[in-house]
C-alpha cells in the first residue's frame, strides 16, 4: 500500500497520556483528511507524532516504510510538516528560509534550489515577499511561508497544523484549494482544522479525536452529525445541506449537561 | 524577464554584495594585523619593521623583535579572535541564545582549573617541556569539561536549555575548585594564575601559534559545511528537524567544535572576554543570519576586533603592555550593554 498507516499510537507527556492506542484507517494518496476535535483532544500531538516530532509508541508507516526507522534526512524527503506558526527572530529573508528547507537535509543538489524555492513561492502567490525579512511579515503571510517550506521538498505526505488559523478568507480558500491540488497529484494530505464548516467543504474524510482516542472517522456527511457535535463538543447543533449540497452547521448553544 | 527571474537576480546580487562584505572584512583583518605589527614600545620605524619582515638587511635586534615578538603576537591575535568569534557564532545558533559565547558552558573555568593545577600544584605530564604544562593542562581540562557536558546532556537527552544548565553548573563547579586552589596557593603562584586568567598575548611563541592555526584549520571547514543546517536551526528546532536536520547530532558536533576552538584559544593566551560574544553580533549586523556568510564574517570580525584590541593594549598606557583580555573586556562591556538595550527596544 502507498498511503499512510497509523497503528496503536500512544503519546504521553510524563505521566499524562495525550493519546492512547490511537489507530486510523489507512489514508490514501489523493485524499485530504482533516483531524478535528475539541481543545486538548491530542490533534496536534497526533500530527507531530506522525511527523516524528513527538516521541510515541506505536507504528506509523508511509508506503510501508516505518517513519521512525529512517534517518531525518531521508524522512524529510517523504514528509512535509507545516507548523501552526513560525518562530520570530530568525533574521532571515523568506527565500533563504525556503532554500534552507531544501538544503538543510543535504539531499538537494545546490544547482537549481533557488529556482525551485522561488517557484514554490510563486505558486502560493507570495513571490513578491521572497526578499522580505520573515520577521516583518504578518501572521498570515508567515503561515504561507510555512506552507512553502513544507511543500518545497515535494513530499509524499503533507502534514499541516491548523494551516488557516491566521489567514483571511481569500487566503483560506487559496490554501485549501492548493491542498486539494497537492493531494490530487498523488500525495497524502493530513491537516488539523478547527473550523468544521471548512473541513466539511474541503476534506474527503474527517477524523474526530475525543478523550485521547479516535471518536469517529469517515466522509464529512457521515461524521458531522448532531449526535457527534453534542457528544464531542457539548453543543446543540443542526446540520443542514445547503443549496449546492454542502454541509452547514448551525450551533444553537451548549448542551444541557455541558451547561 | 518574469518577476520570479527578476527576484532571483536581485537575490543573487544581494549574495554577491554579502560576499564582497566578507572579503572586505578579510582585508580589514589584514590591515589591523599590519597596524598591530608596526605598533610597539620599541619605537621601530615603520620602514624598518617592513624591511625586517621582508627579510631585508636590518639590525639583529630589530629582526628578533619583528620575527620573535611582534609577528607571533599579531598572528596569534588574528587566530584567537577568529577562533573565539567563530565559536561564539556557532554557540549562539545551536543554543538558540543570542547571549551565548564560547565560554558559556564552562570551558574557560575548566581551563583555568587546568592552568591552576599546573601553576599551583605543579602537576604536569612527565614527557612535556615545563613551559608547555600550563597550556596542556588547561587544554586537557577544557576538553574534559566538554566530555562531561556531552555525557550529562546525553544521559538527560535534552534540548538547549538542559545543555545550558549543565554548562552553568560546570562553570560554577570549576570556579569553586579554582578558588580552593587559590586559597592554598603561594603568593607567587597566585599572581601567576591571576595574570594567566586575564589573557595575554605577551608570551606567544611560534609553537603555540602553530597549534592554534592547526585547530582552527581543522575545525572551521566542518563549521562551514554545517552552514545550511545551522541556518535552518534559526527557524527553531522543530522546523530544522522537519527539514531533515538531525538536531542532536548537529548540536553535539557544534559543541565539540566550539570547545576545541575555545580550549585552544584559552590554553594559549588565557581568558579573552567578549570577542566571542560581540564578534558574531557585529558580523550579524553586516551580513545577516544566513550562515554561509555569517560564519566567515564572524570569524573575520573576531580577527579584526582582537587585532585592534592588541594594538590598544600597547597604546592605551604608554610604555605598558596591558593584558589583552582586559582590553577586550573593557571595550566589550559597553558593546554588551548596548546590545541588551537595543534588544529591549526591539522587543
Amino acid at each position: 500500500m502507498s498511503g499512510l498507516s497509523v497503528a496503536s499510537v500512544t503519546v504521553a507527556y510524563g505521566a499524562r497520556q495525550v493519546l492512547s492506542g490511537l489507530s486510523l484507517p489507512d489514508l490514501s494518496p489523493g485524499e485530504v483528511t482533516v483531524i478535528a476535535g475539541p481543545n486538548a483532544a491530542g490533534k496536534s500531538t497526533l500530527l507531530r507524532a506522525i511527523a516524528q516530532l513527538a516521541p510515541y509508541c506505536g507504528l506509523i508507516r508511509l508506503g510501508g516504510t516505518d517513519l521512525a526507522a529512517i534517518g531525518a534526512a531521508q524522512r524529510s524527503r517523504l514528509v512535509g510538516f507545516m507548523p501552526q506558526s513560525l518562530p520570530g527572530g530568525a533574521g532571515l529573508i523568506v527565500l533563504e528560509t525556503v532554500i534552507a528547507a531544501l538544503r538543510a537535509g543535504g539531499g538537494a543538489s545546490p544547482s537549481g534550489v533557488e529556482t525551485t524555492a522561488m517557484a514554490v513561492l510563486e505558486r502560493l502567490g507570495i513571490g513578491a515577499l521572497a526578499l522580505e525579512p520573515l520577521d516583518q511579515l504578518s501572521g498570515g503571510q508567515r503561515q504561507m511561508v510555512g506552507l512553502a517550506q513544507a511543500i518545497v521538498r515535494d513530499p509524499r505526505l503533507l502534514l499541516l497544523d491548523e494551516p488557516t488559523s491566521a489567514l483571511d478568507l481569500a487566503r483560506q480558500v487559496r490554501l485549501l484549494a492548493e491542498l486539494r491540488r497537492i493531494a490530487a497529484e498523488g500525495r497524502v494530505v493530513l491537516a488539523v482544522l478547527h473550523d468544521l464548516t471548512l473541513a466539511a467543504r474541503w476534506a474527503d474524510r474527517i477524523a474526530v479525536l475525543h478523550g485521547r482516542r479516535l471518536h469517529s472517522f469517515g466522509a464529512p456527511s457521515e461524521v458531522l452529525t448532531p449526535a457527534m457535535l453534542a457528544e464531542v463538543y457539548g453543543v446543540d447543533a443542526r446540520v443542514e445541506r445547503g443549496s449546492r449540497g454542502d454541509l452547514m452547521i448551525q450551533i444553537d448553544g451548549e448542551t444541557a449537561d455541558a451547561r | 524577464m518574469t518577476s520570479a527571474e527578476a527576484t532571483l537576480t536581485r537575490y543573487r546580487s544581494r549574495n554577491r554584495r554579502r560576499a564582497l562584505l566578507v572579503a572586505a572584512l578579510a582585508v580589514a583583518a589584514l590591515l589591523a594585523a599590519l597596524v598591530d605589527l608596526v605598533t610597539g614600545p620599541s619605537g621601530l620605524p615603520l620602514a624598518e619593521t617592513l624591511r625586517a619582515l621582508a627579510g631585508g638587511e636590518v639590525a639583529r635586534g630589530t629582526a628578533v623583535i619583528v620575527w620573535e615578538v611582534r609577528l607571533p603576537v599579531a598572528l596569534m591575535a588574528l587566530l584567537v579572535g577568529a577562533a573565539l568569534a567563530l565559536a561564539g557564532a556557532e554557540m549562539q545558533t545551536v543554543l538558540e541564545n543570542p547571549l551565548a559565547e564560547p565560554f558559556t558552558l564552562g570551558v574557560s573555568a575548566a581551563a583555568a582549573l587546568g592552568a591552576a593545577t599546573a601553576i599551583i600544584l605543579g602537576l604536569k605530564l612527565p614527557f612535556l617541556p615545563p613551559e608547555w604544562s600550563v597550556s596542556v593542562n588547561a587544554f586537557a581540562f577544557a576538553l574534559g569539561a566538554l566530555g562531561l557536558l556531552q555525557l550529562m546532556s546525553g544521559l538527560r537527552g535534552g534540548g538547549s536549555e538542559v545543555v545550558i544548565l549543565f554548562g552553568i553548573a560546570l562553570n560554577f563547579t570549576a570556579g569553586a575548585f579554582v578558588s580552593l586552589l587559590q586559597f592554598i596557593a603561594s603568593a607567587d603562584a597566585l599572581q601567576q594564575l591571576v595574570f594567566w586568567t586575564m589573557g595575554s598575548l605577551a608570551a606567544v611563541r611560534w609553537g603555540g601559534l602553530l597549534m592554534m592555526a592547526l585547530v582552527l584549520a581543522a575545525v572551521a571547514p566542518f563549521a562551514f559545511r554545517a552552514s545550511w543546517r545551522l541556518t535552518a536551526l534559526r527557524l527553531g528546532e522543530e522546523q530544522a528537524r522537519s527539514f531533515g536536520v538531525d538536531v542532536e547530532r548537529l548540536r553535539r558536533w557544534a559543541l565539540v567544535r566550539v570547545s576545541l576552538l575555545a580550549a585552544a584559544a584559552v590554553s594559549m593566551v588565557g581568558v579573552i572576554g567578549f570577542v566571542g560574544l560581540a564578534g558574531p553580533h557585529m558580523a550579524r549586523m553586516v551580513v545577516g543570519e544566513e550562515h554561509r556568510f555569517f560564519l566567515p564574517a564572524s570569524l573575520l570580525m573576531g580577527a579584526v576586533l582582537m587585532s585592534l584590541a592588541s594594538v590598544a593594549s600597547k597604546l592605551l598606557v604608554p610604555g605598558v603592555l596591558l593584558p589583552v583580555g582586559l582590553v577586550t573586556s573593557l571595550i566589550g562591556l559597553p558593546v554588551f550593554f548596548w546590545l541588551i538595550l537595543r534588544g529591549r527596544r526591539r522587543g
